[in-house]
């Protein structure tokens, strides 16, 4: 068994599909650098679908909001109903909305 | 299963009111079907439990690549030539969204492959069997990723994120797995006298290595409590194994198979199959090193990583004076 | 006419299967999983071309045989691929070389298909082009990265080439097939394919710190099919065997 010097970095992969909107977080791989990442993430998260966008991150690079925050991040929004579709009562006449 | 013997470190369950509140929250969490995810809280045994299980499973999907692998310069037509790389390529894909899922507990992929290859991690004992005919591609389909399967889906609702979210991408994969090899045994079955000979000695050879893979009998384990509790562990491993004999048998019925089991019979009084456990002295003895390919599967992984080493070097290497390039450049 | 379309098509259809099958001996022992996966993504689209070319050689010869009569049921003399393919394995970096060499030639073989006076032949090419054009991309970045990498990679890379130069030649020789092939405006010119892939290797050699071999000597004998190397039959030997053992069984 013989030990690499040093691991590839973990990068997290994004996608776009053909018909998605934003890029979704799809999971991770190793790669050497942020290029041979997005060949990788093709062929690992997209089987090479034609048409779709990736974004790498490395993963030691995403600030990302602690749990302890969680209350002051969330919790203000979640009186502001009205911003979940849910919240307007639309009539059946109008149709599909 | 994938992870057969993980045992946890919990001394038993401890009932809410003797939990601190920290990890009364937790488990309080878990139990109305949160998730818990990397950056939580956790206490310290379920992170190792959590751990050791999901890179048992990866190394599972590593290793069983082996197995089937040995078939695929040998697949008997270019469609499945095909389908068979495109199953054990997935695999592979299972393997590495779980390393990553493992990672997230603040493991690196290098060191549980490490300790894979020195033999301290385990992987499931199906993997050390041989594959002697191509109808072992379909008996190793049907039933190996039938009872992986079976073991997978609930854990689409395990409790920590990272895991529950590998679990979902991968079901969707492993649903073909499943019928391309009981579509080979279809084929087999209905063949020549030699296909049907294959196709019965295959399931004569994997039919107690599948049982096996659920793992010997914890219904009264205070480690399986533990993870049940924890939501890491879905079900009892008795439950699902007469889950997959109820499923197999019709299933080895409509192929004209015999199951290599002589006590093999429906009891209309506890509506399912009564069955002969597998030789579970068998099941040690694979554990313990002793199976037919265990020696043959931890070499051909470690050659691959160490034949491996300089090509993951050379990119680093590469990669690093690109960048300092780049810098020089600025 | 149909019988040089017809080896025309297997030697399409023969390059791809024969270096299908050798990229899929890797599934399971590559480097790193990133890799093993990339690698079973290249096998498995030549593994499609191959149906493609050899359905197509089949229809073409009118005589009952499909991809898979041709694949398994030919012998070593019956094969028309390069030599190249044919070869073995050995490291990871002669695998990627090897695809490099082969990727680099491909895709202008395939581009100036596309415009093939043949409607299928052109379909093909079109679909092949798309995956070949991504096997290039990984094949170069791959023979740079470990070109320029460490001392040792350097090393196994330049190894690699010198080992595989000699069998770059083949791809640029013509005889009766090209030379009907060409007079149809079916494809083209392989001498004509030259120039373009100079220029590229010469570009990705210099960014991969490797030297090009001087000796511009070339084995010959794989797309005529006069003379295969050992390898070929070991490799048949194989692959065929399932179905030369068992003649009367469907799977
Ligand atoms: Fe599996
Ligand atoms: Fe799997
Ligand atoms: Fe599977």
């Amino acid at each position: 068994m013989t030990n690499a010097t040093q691991e590839w970095p973990l990068f997290e992969i994004f996608i776009r599909g053909q018909h998605g909107l934003s890029h979704r977080h799809v999971g991770s791989l190793h790669a050497p650098d942020a290029e041979m990442a997005i060949k990788n993430a093709r062929d690992v998260y997209t089987r090479r679908n034609e048409g779709v966008s990736i974004w790498v991150v490395q993963a030691s690079d995403i600030a990302a909001s602690s749990p302890e925050e969680k209350g002051s991040l969330y919790e203000p929004a979640n009186d502001k109903v009205y911003r979940h579709p849910t919240f307007f009562d639309i009539p059946d006449e109008v149709g599909a909305m | 299963m994938y992870a057969q013997m993980i045992k946890s470190t919990g001394e038993g369950v401890k009932s809410l009111d003797e939990m601190d509140p920290q990890e009364r929250a937790f488990q309080e969490r878990i139990n109305a079907g949160g998730k818990i995810e990397p950056k939580d809280w956790m206490p310290d045994g379920y992170r190792k439990n959590l751990i050791r299980q999901i890179g048992q499973h990866a190394h599972s999907e590593i290793v069983g690549q082996l197995p089937e692998g040995n078939w695929i310069t040998r697949a008997p037509t270019l469609e499945r030539k095909a389908i068979l790389l495109a199953k054990v390529q997935d695999e592979a894909g299972h393997g590495l969204y779980l390393y990553c899922a493992a990672e997230t507990l603040g493991v690196t992929r290098d060191q549980l492959t490490r300790d894979l290859l020195s033999g301290k991690m385990k992987y499931s004992s199906i993997f050390n069997y041989p594959t002697l005919t191509w109808a072992d591609m379909g008996a190793v389909g049907w039933l190996v990723d039938g009872a992986a399967i079976m073991n997978q889906v609930p854990l689409q609702r395990t409790s920590y994120g990272p895991y529950a979210r590998a679990m979902v991408r991968i079901c969707k994969e492993e649903s073909f797995h499943q019928r391309q090899g009981y579509d080979i045994m279809m084929k087999m079955a209905k063949g020549t006298e030699a296909q049907k000979k294959m196709a019965q000695d295959a399931l004569n050879r994997f039919w107690g290595p599948a049982l096996m893979m659920f793992g010997p009998s914890d219904e009264n384990s205070v480690h399986s409590a533990q993870s049940m509790a924890w939501k890491i562990k879905m079900n009892s491993n008795d439950e699902l194994r007469q889950k997959f004999v109820d499923e197999c048998v019709p299933q080895a019925e409509y192929l004209g198979l015999t199951v290599p089991d002589p006590e093999l019979k429906w009891n209309e009084e506890r509506g399912h199959y009564d069955f002969t456990q597998p030789d579970w002295d068998e099941f040690f003895d694979v554990l313990r090193g002793n199976g037919p390919c265990n020696t043959e599967r931890l070499e051909a992984r470690n050659k691959a990583w160490d034949d491996g080493a300089w090509v993951r070097d050379g990119l680093m290497a590469h990669a690093a004076k690109k960048r300092a390039a780049k810098l020089a450049a600025e | 006419m149909s019988d040089h379309l017809f080896e025309y098509l297997c030697r399409m259809g023969d390059n791809t299967l024969v270096l299908g099958h050798r990229v899929s001996e890797w599934c399971g022992h590559a480097p790193v999983l990133e890799e093993d996966i990339a690698l079973a993504n290249t096998a498995l689209d030549l593994i499609g071309q191959t149906t493609l070319w050899l359905d197509l050689a089949g229809e073409v010869e009118g005589a009952g045989r499909n991809a898979d009569k041709l694949a398994f049921h030919r012998d070593v003399w019956d094969f028309r691929n390069l030599l190249l393919v044919e070869q073995p394995n050995g490291d990871f970096g002669q695998t990627m070389m090897r695809q490099f060499l082969f990727d680099a030639w491909h895709l202008l073989q395939l581009k100036a298909l596309m415009g093939s006076s043949n409607a299928q032949v052109a379909a093909i090419a079109e679909k092949s082009s798309k995956e070949v054009t991504y096997h290039l991309e990984r094949a170069t970045d791959t023979v740079i990265g470990l070109g320029d990498g460490t001392e040792e990679s350097h090393n196994r890379m330049q190894a690699a080439l010198d080992k595989l130069w000699p069998y770059v030649g083949e791809m640029f020789v013509s005889d009766d097939v090209d030379a009907a092939m060409f007079d149809a405006g079916i494809a083209p010119d392989p001498a004509s394919l030259r120039p373009a892939y100079d220029a590229l290797l010469d570009d990705v050699f210099a960014a991969a710190t490797l030297v090009r071999p001087q000796d511009d000597f070339g084995h010959k004998g794989g797309k005529s099919g006069k003379r295969h190397s050992e390898h070929l039959g070991h490799m048949l030997a194989q692959m065929q065997w399932l179905q030369r053992a068992y003649p009367d069984a469907t799977w």
